[in-house]
């Protein structure tokens, strides 16, 4: 009989903290921007050059830490991580081993399986590397310092996940928590939320760990999720023909839905970890961390049951909507405007959705506003454009935010409500199709819309539908 | 009077009187400088057009009134580890040999808006690592008394070029003894202020959590002017704290009635020359003689400070030399296949053996399976000797011994045995250890003309009784002359 195996998984999360300037120094952290001019003798390395801490980051730190139910260390230190490469200018990456900021934290996620928790180890601030450029052409390598010094939180949780499904539940559970925060954008495809995955396999009942590998390079949910299904299946195949998994650190290429070994754990660096002494350590009072705490936002949970008791929206459309900051900000600002949960959510969730599917972009960059989007919202909802307009003007609020009223104003495409006129062409469409008004009245009720769909034509599109049927209705029955 | 044999503080006086202009001063210090550096080499860059153009410019700022503190127009130098902007900064090491700095230290700036004016850069051991200034890539320096023997180090070029007149003080950094021993070698004046008094913002790093920038001068009341100058609360520097305790000139009070001086036993025993000894407890006479009470007490743990010294400043360095590798600035191999190669043969080849040698046992004591034998147990005894000063700082304002064991040894002598040399650093490393600051003072000269380093040590933050005490002791003392320096 096959034996059957378990996946244990943990996570090593990388997120790129949203501060304005550097960890240790005062560059800006713009992305983009000429190669090194972001930076200075700080964070290029400069002999006789010193770090100072960017208090913001520890606020951030803090504040995913307290989000996440971690104790705060209150004396924390940093460390130096000892290693030689061009992108690190001082060859060592200022970090912390000893005692990182926060510990012994949890998450809840939830899956198609149920609910679970998901233990933090710990959370940790470092600094970034800069990034090397190589040109094949002149055989030669350059570097661009604009990212060295750009603050980031690593956080590790405990293996406590068994599935590709709980680790995209478990990365989603992270990344609405830091949106809310505000201590990041969390974009994987950009890398300002970057996974590692430790993956083992293990017969089910057994208590020990396998030897665990650890994948990197993962730029997505799907990647993700492709290359825990693949390393699994890999650890099995050897387990199966009397292997041993050997402890190392894997790459996944995507495209070929393939990893390959990068380095084992005989080749692993020893970092020579040593207290920064550049630094002094850093002191958390309780009240810094209450004022912290106090600042918290309206997290993700407590918001889609709101969303739900307040405005009666389904749990799943609620669950959508909350699912990034930025949505969950234009649900309730366009709310506020226009008065109008329900529609508002559905233009969200449809409309919404198909576009930013078709685009292939996120939530957080659309560029349009809540007062454009309500405008929008308002027009389709009293008929002053018909549907097919409105979708088609909305999708002009999405791409160029443009303001809808004006629009629709600048391009005629008012829905015709006088009366009189859309009578009239009424008339001469049930006049003309006799068939018709014989199947409608024959019980075939389709054969409306075909009249409606007649009209429409007619009136090149700018009628109201609800008007149409009406009048028709009248007609027929009259 | 030679201009040459005024002091800072009195130059100063006497641009201000206009009896003497900073261009003259300036001139002056660059004549004996080509006078005697084939002799001394005491600097690695002497700036001779750069140094009377800023003699002129700030002439001009003391004649309109903007500069009028005691070091206006005075001439001074720079120990080659702090970075001067624009000007070759080298550490004494080939790494980077072509190294100029786009900033200056703090310090220096310091300095500069007091109106110094900047001879140029001073000798040392490569990086600070050494005892004697003959580990620089630039050759050794000579010790003024008798060029047959050291200077003392790190910053023996700065303690020779205040020896010599080749300036009429200097910087120099401390980080287990390289201000207060070569001023010892030397007889001038060298004061080490407390951890994170002096920014150390551009002093290219060698034990960050040792390292302290401070004053090589003629007399302490020089050391005192200079210290009010350089230290000052910076936010570049994390470490760096705000003195609020007054200004140190304050101290300079010839009274040490009723100030408690105690003598580590264990600072006199075995290993100790005979003629140090004697000067050191006949200085200790003369200020018992002045109203201070002097005694003995067994300050512990003596023993294990050079080791936990060489394990912390080591381990910190091989960290703090990491980011010579020949990718953004100074010395690169000319000929290499690949990065690995290149590192290894531009730090081979730019980093002298004395440098790699602590590299490599500082990276030892950081490997894994070693950190928590070697060099967690030294910040274990770290913590005990700090406790150890605590407990004699409760009873006592000062701690009175000899700097180093004996007076400036030949050249040659020592780096054939690096244990020994390490040795020799006993009296001055604890202060580092525990950041106590120490100063060091001639007490006499022995009989081969060499001088004679009397050491004060004061509680963290008590500067203030160690200039005190030196300066009472300096005006009781009388001059102390370098008849070799004369001839």
């Amino acid at each position: 009989m096959a034996r059957e195996y378990e996946t244990v998984i943990g996570l090593e999360v990388h997120v790129e903290l949203a501060t304005k300037t550097k960890i240790f120094c005062g560059c800006s952290t713009a992305f983009g921007g000429a190669p090194n001019s972001h930076t200075c003798p700080v964070c290029t390395g400069m002999p006789g050059s010193l770090p100072v801490l960017n208090k913001q980051v520890v606020e951030y730190a803090v504040a995913v830490g307290l989000a996440t139910n971690c104790k705060i260390t209150q004396y924390c230190k940093f460390d130096r991580k000892n290693y030689f490469y061009p992108d690190n200018p001082q060859n060592y990456q200022i970090s912390q081993l000893y005692l990182p900021i926060c510990r012994d934290g949890k998450v809840e996620i939830t899956t198609d399986e149920g609910t679970k928790f998901v233990g933090i180890h710990e959370i940790h601030m470092e600094e970034d590397a800069g990034k090397l450029v190589h040109d094949d052409w002149d055989d030669c390598s350059y570097v661009d310092y604009n990212r060295s010094g750009v603050p980031l939180i690593e956080i590790v949780s405990e293996p406590d996940m068994r599935s590709a499904k709980e680790v995209i539940a478990y990365l989603e559970k992270l990344r609405t928590t830091i949106q809310y925060l505000g201590a990041s954008d969390c974009k994987l495809n950009e890398g300002s939320m970057r996974a590692d995955v430790n993956i083992s396999v293990r017969e089910v009942g057994a208590k020990e760990f396998g030897t665990r590998t650890e994948m990197k390079n993962l730029n997505s949910f799907k990647a993700i999720a492709r290359a825990i299904e693949n390393e699994r299946a890999r650890q099995i195949d050897i387990i199966e023909e009397g292997g041993q998994v050997v402890q190392e650190t894997r790459r996944w290429d995507d495209n070929k839905e393939y990893s390959y070994a990068m380095r084992s754990k005989e080749d692993a660096q020893d970092y020579r970890y040593f207290p920064e002494p550049d630094l002094v350590p850093v002191s958390i009072s309780d009240e810094w961390i209450e004022s912290i705490r106090s600042n918290q936002p309206e997290f993700k949970d407590e918001k889609k049951k709101r969303y739900m008791d307040e405005f009666g929206l389904p749990e799943y459309d609620a669950d959508i909507i909350t699912g990034s900051k930025k949505m969950a900000d234009m649900f309730e600002e366009a709310t506020a405007i226009c008065g109008k949960p329900k529609k508002v959510s559905n233009w969200l969730m449809g409309e919404t959705m198909r576009l930013l599917k078709d685009r292939d972009i996120e939530f957080e960059d659309v560029k349009f506003d809540a007062v454009n989007f309500s405008k929008l919202v308002n027009l389709a909802d009293e008929g002053k454009v018909n549907n097919q307009v409105a979708k088609e003007v909305f999708e002009k609020v999405f791409d160029e935010n443009i303001d809808p009223e004006e629009y629709v104003k600048a391009n005629g495409l008012e829905s015709n409500s006088d009366a009189g006129e859309l009578k009239e062409v009424i008339q001469k469409i049930v006049d003309a199709n006799p068939q018709s008004v014989e199947d409608y009245h024959n019980g075939k009720t389709k054969a409306i819309g075909f009249l409606v769909g007649q009209t429409m034509k007619e009136m090149k599109g700018k009628a109201n539908p609800a008007m149409i049927n009406q009048i028709l209705t009248e007609i027929l029955n009259g | 009077m030679d201009i040459l044999d005024l002091t800072a503080v009195e130059l100063s006086q006497k641009i201000k009187a206009k009896e003497i202009t900073v261009v003259e001063a300036t001139k002056a210090v660059l004549d004996q400088i080509d006078k005697k550096e084939e002799s001394y080499n005491c600097y690695v860059t002497v700036d001779k057009e750069g140094a009377l153009e800023r003699a002129a410019k700030v002439q001009e700022k003391i004649d309109n009134g903007e500069l009028s503190g005691p070091l206006a127009g005075v001439p001074v130098a720079i120990k080659d580890n702090m970075c001067t902007k624009g000007m070759l900064t080298t550490c004494s090491s080939k790494i980077l040999s072509n190294f100029i700095p786009t900033f200056s230290s703090q310090a220096v700036i310091n300095l500069e808006e007091a109106g110094a004016v900047i001879i140029g850069k001073t000798n040392m051991d490569e990086f600070a690592m050494g005892s004697t200034s003959e580990t620089s890539y630039y050759g050794p320096t000579k010790n003024p008394w008798n060029t047959e023997h050291v200077p003392g180090g790190s910053s023996g070029g700065s303690a020779a070029a205040v020896a010599a007149k080749e300036c009429y003080y200097a910087l120099g950094s401390d980080t287990g003894g390289s201000i207060r021993q070569p001023a010892g070698y030397c007889g001038v004046v060298g004061l080490k202020p407390t951890y994170s008094t002096v920014s150390r913002y551009g002093l290219i790093a060698y034990g960050s959590s040792l390292d302290q920038i401070g004053p090589l001068c003629k007399d302490v009341t020089d050391c005192a002017t200079i210290l009010d100058v350089i230290a000052s609360h910076d936010e570049k520097d994390s470490t760096s704290v705000e003195r609020k305790d007054g200004k140190f000139t304050d101290a300079l009070v010839n009274d040490v009635a009723g100030l408690k001086i105690g003598i580590p036993k264990d600072y006199f025993g075995e290993g100790l020359d005979s003629e140090v000894k004697e000067a050191v407890l006949a200085a200790a006479k003369v200020l018992e003689e002045k109203g201070a009470i002097v005694e003995e007490f067994d300050l512990s743990l003596v023993d294990y400070a050079i080791p936990a010294y060489y394990t912390i400043a080591s381990a910190e360095a091989s960290s703090n030399l990491e980011r010579f590798d020949g990718i953004k600035y100074g010395y690169r191999t000319e000929e290499y296949e690949g990065l690995h190669n290149m590192y290894k043969k531009t730090r081979s080849e730019g980093f002298g053996p004395e440098v790699k040698r602590r590299i490599m046992l500082g990276s030892f004591v950081l490997s894994s399976g070693y950190y928590d034998a070697y060099y967690l147990k030294a910040l274990k005894v770290k913590a005990l000797i700090k406790k150890a000063f605590d407990d004699a700082f409760a009873k006592y304002d000062v701690i009175l011994g000899p700097v180093a064991p004996t007076t400036a040894p030949k050249i040659g002598e020592s780096l054939s045995d690096p244990i020994k040399m390490y040795l020799g650093d006993v009296y001055t490393i604890s202060a580092n250890l525990a950041g106590l600051p120490g100063i060091c003072l001639p007490c006499g000269i022995d009989s081969k003309g060499l001088p004679i380093g009397l050491q004060l040590l004061g509680d963290c933050f008590k500067e203030n009784n160690i200039i005190r005490a030196a300066y009472t002791y300096e005006q009781a003392r009388g001059k102390i002359t370098n008849k070799g320096l004369e001839a």
